[in-house]
């Protein structure tokens, strides 16, 4: 009976309203998608076919072995570890598939940082963008990362593009965050100190502010590569190619070997990602 | 004409602060405007002026409004009331460009924890100030280097913030803040954070800096020997407001009331006062005109057993004991020159008491104060012990 309370209100066609406002979207701004989701493809197709597979896989693990050696301050152990992890991927006849999958999370992680590190620092300036920013923030992160595969679909079909604008949204957060952080971490005496020589907010940003916030920026950006990586297998659900496209048809046929072959070539990948971004923070400090 | 006047400079924290003003106007006190209205009073009405080339030092314990009343001098602060006028012109209704302007060319700032940019070196930061300015990199960089030799860090410029000591941070500090040749040096706390002998050696160099330089120093501290030692003159500060302003002996010797009184208490006094301001009027015979005999009657009216003598010019002498001078009328010598003695102790006029204990202490005779040679003053030992018991006798008037 006082069920019955709560029943005060038809149901709120929240679902009718998101589909009917994406419908729009796609509608009105195709003319902006089409011509991204075309020019946006042959540039990713390009990147991925043209660029990273045109180098031979033994010039690229060398290339890779080389950068870790040197980020990692002259040691051996993670230059070793890239050239045993690659090697093994291109023995298991993947190097294709990690092809796509580092331009995926390449261009995607870019993309989030060109994005999110001018808003954190929008957010750091104003309080009023911090007050509206951080919710949205707080739902792009918790909102589960398939939801956004819908809208991407809808806005660039399927393949590759959609798969960066989904790991956009999920990845961008994290670098938003801890650009804000950074800044507003910057002491109280070192902005005042820029402000008394008579700096400008430009000046005071670029000589003081991001220079000091520069660590914590890095790691933010370092989780923002790791996040867009983790959306490697669900962005392949909407036809994104590379290792996760791997992992899911195993998936789908039941295939535990396979599906363990490809998730390892993630894990590498992702370890040696990790370690590179993160040394090459540690070696600014 | 004063380079900076500072006028009923006001600034209320927190938001709506016109019933805080209000009840300000109407002198209600710091605590009272807190509990009514929930704003803090940070500096309440200060007003001062200081002249080019003067070291004036604002004073007052953790909470007095010190530090906010400097930053309100440069702006880093808004005030919420009031005027600052540098070189006549109002700083408090400046647009941001010509703010920036008046903190480029005229105001530097050194701070507390000295506030130097980690990710830089050393030459990269004391060129800072000239570099926001687009000033070319060779000119700022030998400006800087100038700097920084002035301050003694000359071989450590590619050095970073971290790998020097406090003390030579600090003297990075000051030659950043003197690298763009300001009118005026803000300095907040500037040697709070150095251990003792550091801070005193680090004093010592400001004040030889400053006899070369001749800039205007505005000087933020909480310690009263610091401020003693490096102010030409002295705000004391308490709860935001300004309760006295003068010379170290002013505040010393007259507090305006029973805060300051309590606060300079403890002071060593022997620091601060100085000879001219407790030696008293000398009893003198002139050697020119005046023989044993007159010496003996004058020390006789006025109980000395023995008394100094001058020239016509007053310039000293010397000086002579009754014993010698009995002598000489017993054996009828009539020039004073014969018997006067010359082993008596000189000070200057501005010689520390602190220096003349030792000196008062091994000599049968008063000290002389003397000027270019002249006789100006004596000290007997009854006025140091006077002077150090804080008995206000002490006069300024001599200063």
């Amino acid at each position: 009976m006082l069920n019955s309370l709560l029943d005060f209100a038809p149901r709120i066609p929240i679902a009718e309203g998101t589909e009917w406002l994406t419908d729009k979207i796609t509608d009105v701004f195709s003319f902006l998608f089409d011509p991204i989701n075309k020019y946006f493809g042959n540039f990713m197709d390009f990147v991925a076919d043209d660029v990273l597979m045109a180098i031979p896989p033994f010039i690229f693990i060398l290339i890779i072995a080389v950068i870790a050696f040197f980020v990692s301050g002259k040691k051996f152990g993670l230059a070793t570890f890239s050239i045993v992890g690659l090697w093994l991927i291109y023995n298991q006849g993947h190097w294709d598939n990690l092809m796509n999958t580092v331009t995926l999370v390449l261009l995607a992680s870019i993309l989030s940082v060109i994005i999110g590190v001018p808003i954190g620092i929008l957010m750091s300036k104003s309080k009023t963008a911090n007050g509206i920013i951080t919710p949205i923030l707080d739902f792009m992160q918790t909102m589960p990362a398939f939801v956004y595969l819908i809208p991407a679909v809808a806005f660039f079909g399927i393949g590759m593009v959609p798969g960066v604008f989904a790991s956009l949204i999920f990845a961008t957060p994290p670098t938003v965050r801890f650009t804000n952080l950074g800044i507003r971490q910057v002491s109280e005496e070192l902005v005042e100190a820029a402000d008394a020589f008579g700096s400008t907010g430009a000046q005071k940003l670029f000589k003081v502010e991001l220079p000091m916030a520069k660590s914590t920026i890095m790691a933010g950006i370092n989780q923002t590569v790791m996040l867009a990586l983790s959306m490697v297998v669900i962005a392949s659900m909407i036809g994104a190619p590379g290792l996760g496209r791997e992992v899911l048809s195993s998936l789908q046929r039941a295939q535990v070997g396979t599906g363990f072959v490809a998730g390892l070539g993630i894990v590498i990948l992702a370890i040696i990602i990790d370690r590179i971004t993160q040394s090459m923070n540690k070696k600014k400090d | 004409m004063p380079i900076i006047e500072v006028d009923k400079l006001t600034k209320i924290f927190g938001k709506n602060t016109k019933h805080a003003r209000k009840l300000l106007d109407e002198g209600k006190s710091k605590e009272a405007i807190l509990k009514e209205t929930g704003n803090t009073v940070g500096v309440n009405q200060a007003s001062f002026s200081v002249e080019p080339g003067e070291v004036f030092v604002i004073m007052g314990l953790s909470g007095s409004g010190k530090s906010t009343l400097v930053r309100l001098i440069n702006r880093l602060i808004e005030p919420t009331s009031g005027s600052i006028y540098i070189d006549g012109e109002d700083l408090s209704k400046m647009d941001k460009p010509a703010l920036r302007q008046v903190r480029r060319e005229k105001l530097s700032m050194v701070f507390q924890k000295f506030g130097l940019f980690p990710h830089r070196t050393i030459l990269q930061n004391a060129e800072y100030g000239l570099e926001i300015q687009n000033i070319p990199k060779e000119e700022r960089e030998n400006k800087a280097k100038q700097a920084l030799e002035l301050v003694g860090l000359g071989d450590y410029i590619h050095q970073y913030p971290g790998q020097l000591s406090g003390g030579m941070q600090q003297r990075v500090g000051l030659a950043r803040a003197l690298a763009n040749d300001p009118k005026v040096l803000l300095m907040d706390e500037a040697f709070s954070a150095l251990d003792p002998l550091i801070r005193k050696e680090m004093q010592d160099e400001l004040l030889d800096l400053q006899t070369s330089m001749q800039k205007t120093i505005i000087f933020i501290t909480h310690d009263l020997d610091e401020a003693l030692r490096l102010g030409d003159r002295i705000a004391l500060m308490k709860d935001g407001s300004i309760v006295q302003i003068g010379t170290p002996e002013e505040i010393l010797v007259q507090p305006a009331n029973d805060y300051v009184e309590k606060f300079v208490e403890d002071v060593d006094r022997s620091k601060v006062l100085t000879a001219q301001h407790i030696m008293k009027r000398p009893e003198t015979i002139n050697v020119e005109k005046h023989g044993p005999r007159v010496a003996l009657e004058r020390m006789r009216e006025e109980g000395l057993s023995s008394i100094f003598v001058i020239d016509s010019k007053k310039n000293l002498k010397g000086y002579i004991t009754a014993e010698d001078a009995s002598d000489a009328r017993k054996k009828d010598i009539k020039d004073l020159q014969q018997i006067i003695r010359t082993d008596m102790p000189k000070v200057e006029k501005d010689t520390a008491l602190h220096d003349i204990f030792t000196i008062i202490h091994d000599s049968p005779v008063p000290v002389t104060v003397v000027e270019e040679g002249k006789l100006v003053g004596i000290i007997v030992r009854g006025s140091v012990i006077a002077a150090l018991a804080g008995d206000s006798e002490v006069n300024l008037e001599n200063a």
